[in-house]
């Protein structure tokens, strides 16, 4: 990975309708994503990430702003001439065609010589594991198989930069844990910068080397996995990514005061007034010592871990996430009243909304 | 035996459709392959006389004063017209009813049940009505001609009527809607998405059509074809209205054996020659298309 821009977004924003119901898919978004990095658009649908991935592949045209690919300005070049290629979210795999054809179509429209396309594809095949169905129609594929074909017809021309709209949403639990790993490592073997779209949060958080977090056009936060997980920015991302307990309270001088009167020690943060604290349920101890009480009001076990649903003394509801040890109980009882704490140095102190 | 007894009761529930096939297909079939063997009656009608005269005269003429034999070149040059003017209706509405399909099978799903009822319409008025509204736009004093002259475009009215070129508007005009409606069935099933792949991978908007488009809605094409191309060989309605007297076609032509001609048997076998030309058509084209896809693969 370097850090040459392979894909930029200037300012980029895209409208549907006029006038009074115009309706923003894209909102003034300004993006870098380097060169030869797994980067994933996360965020809930109709929050505009497959509109962007279709402003870099060329479906649509921005409304204002520009696309750049390799720090080329690439606003007006139509798709079919964009060094770009694209994995559908249905595949969209020539039905007339073998696998080895959808391989192969993007380098005979490319006008490369035969021998050199027929060692492309067979190339592809491996790097997808797919040898043996050169011969087989998409339809007599599985799901999986549909998937990495509709990848090695994407990879084989060789694209700068391979965008990918929730590939994996079809693909059922097991296959889809497998095709992110078989994605991780195709991306690595390559090198070819992925952009990946996707509105699941555990995807995001494995396949990536960093993030985009979008709602409602707009970008909310770039960074790295852990950044975004431990460091959400606002409360939007702090939700949507992972499971968050939300407690509100006062700011004074490295403490807040809840609304139960109780204290909770907040070295980091700076400043007074109204917050909002994150915290995240495995981050959260049942402590002898620890500066919250709460009532237990329900378990639910999940096998490696039991969440406990919890009341706090001025009725927040809050989860902690405990490890479930071996003989699976976790000796608690409903009704039962717990003081905890949370790890130190995992409250986040949030801005807005 | 208790095999025997079921495969009696298969044909025995089969019957009502065996006899309907008999006496409705191939019964009169056989009639007709029986009358082209026998001798014209005086008036009308047969007499059961057999003879291949009339598969003679089909192809060859003999000379009424010396019996000289030569090649019957007034039929060859109406089979000829039939097989030209079919082939050439069917490439016009191919021409003009896909992009019709395209345009309606890409409409919001509400609108295009209306566009399909207009399409469909004309197929509530009778067929000789239709033809005469193409001569009334096509004739000499008629509406084509005489926007024409209004403009300037031409200073002598167009002679459109009774050539070939009538007939092709004619019959393109009758059996458009046979060739939209089976391509919207095509291209209705088509994934769009497809394009977006085949831009994608650098295809060109031709290369989507003819690499994708094409192959895919293929069905549509074969049916649209079959359906414009066989009533069109055997076409007279049109023929007789639009193309006047001289312009015949093979149907025109087997219906003056049984009418004016008086030489049913004559009729008969060009009769048979037509379904002969037609499933060697469609068995060539099948032939073809399939071969086409299997090479495609």
């Amino acid at each position: 990975m370097t850090d040459q821009a392979a894909v930029e977004a200037r300012n980029a924003a895209r409208h549907y309708g006029s006038g009074q119901s115009v309706v923003k898919a894209l909102d003034d978004v300004s993006l870098t994503i380097r060169k030869g990095e797994f980067f994933t658009l996360l965020g809930p649908s109709g929050c505009g990430k497959t509109t962007l991935l279709r402003l870099i592949a060329g479906f649509e045209t921005p409304t204002s702003g520009q696309i750049l690919l390799s720090g080329q300005d690439i606003t007006d070049i139509p798709p079919n001439k964009r060094k770009v290629n694209t994995v559908f979210q249905s595949y969209a795999l020539f039905p007339h065609l073998s696998v080895a054809a959808n391989i192969a179509f993007g380098l005979e429209m490319l006008g490369r010589p035969k021998a050199e396309t027929a060692a492309r594809v067979e190339e592809m095949l491996a790097l997808v594991r797919l040898d043996q169905m050169a011969d087989r129609k998409p339809a007599m594929l599985s799901g999986g198989q549909q998937q990495r074909v509709a990848l090695a017809r994407a990879l084989a021309p060789g694209p700068e930069v391979l965008l990918l709209d929730e590939p994996l949403s079809a693909l059922d639990l097991k296959l889809r844990k497998e095709m992110q790993l078989e994605l991780k490592r195709l991306q690595t073997e390559t090198g070819i910068t992925f952009v990946f779209v996707t509105h699941d949060q555990e995807e995001a958080l494995t396949m990536s080397d960093r993030i985009g977090v979008m709602r409602a056009g707009k970008l909310q936060q770039v960074g790295g996995p852990r950044e975004i997980y431990n460091g959400p920015v606002n409360r939007f991302v702090a939700d949507f990514i992972g499971e968050t307990n939300f407690l509100t309270g006062t700011l004074e001088a490295g403490r807040v005061r809840l609304p139960s009167g109780e204290m909770l020690d907040v070295p980091e943060a700076t400043g007074q007034g109204e917050v909002t604290l994150a915290i995240r349920p495995e981050q959260i101890r049942i402590d002898p010592e620890g500066a919250l009480e709460a009532r237990l009001t329900q378990t639910v076990y999940f096998g490696t871990d039991t969440h406990c649903h919890l009341q706090l003394k001025d009725g927040t509801e809050i989860v902690a996430r405990l490890q479930s040890p071996p003989s699976g109980d976790v000796g608690l009882s409903i009704g039962e009243t717990l003081r905890l704490s949370p790890v130190p140095g995992s409250v986040q102190v949030l801005e807005g909304d | 035996m208790a095999l025997s007894q079921s495969a009696r009761n298969g044909w025995l529930l089969s019957a009502p459709a065996l006899i309907l096939l008999a006496v409705g297909a191939a019964g009169p079939l056989l009639i007709v392959v029986i009358y082209s063997f026998l001798t014209p009656g005086d008036f009308s009608g047969v007499e059961w006389t057999f003879t291949t005269e009339a598969w003679f005269r089909v192809f060859f003429e003999r000379d009424i004063f010396d019996d000289t034999v030569s090649a019957a070149d007034a039929h060859l040059t109406i089979f000829w017209r039939s097989l030209k003017l079919s082939l050439l209706t069917t490439l016009a509405t191919f021409v003009v009813g896909f992009p019709m399909a395209w345009f309606i099978a890409t409409q919001p799903p509400n609108r295009r049940a209306a566009w399909l009822f207009l399409i469909t319409i004309p197929f509530w008025t009778n067929l000789l009505i239709r033809t005469f509204a193409i001569l009334e736009i096509i004739r000499n004093q008629g509406l084509l001609n005489s926007f024409l002259l209004w403009l300037g475009v031409i200073n002598d009215p167009l002679q459109i009527l009774y050539t070939d070129t009538a007939v092709l508007i004619g019959m393109a005009y009758v059996y458009l809607p046979l060739m939209v409606l089976p391509l919207f069935a095509a291209i209705d099933r088509f994934d769009f998405k497809l394009i977006e792949a085949g831009y994608d991978l650098y295809a060109s908007r031709w290369q989507v059509l003819r690499r994708i488009v094409v192959p895919i809605v293929r069905p549509g094409i074969v049916a649209g074809s079959i359906l414009v191309f066989v009533p069109s060989l055997g076409a007279y309605v049109t023929p007789r209205i639009l193309g006047g007297g001289k312009n015949m076609m093979l149907g025109n032509f087997i219906e003056l054996q049984f009418g004016q001609g008086r030489n049913w048997p004559l009729g008969a076998a060009l009769s048979m020659l037509l379904l002969v030309i037609v499933l060697t058509a469609l068995l060539a084209y099948v032939r073809v298309t399939s071969s086409e896809g299997r090479q495609n693969v």
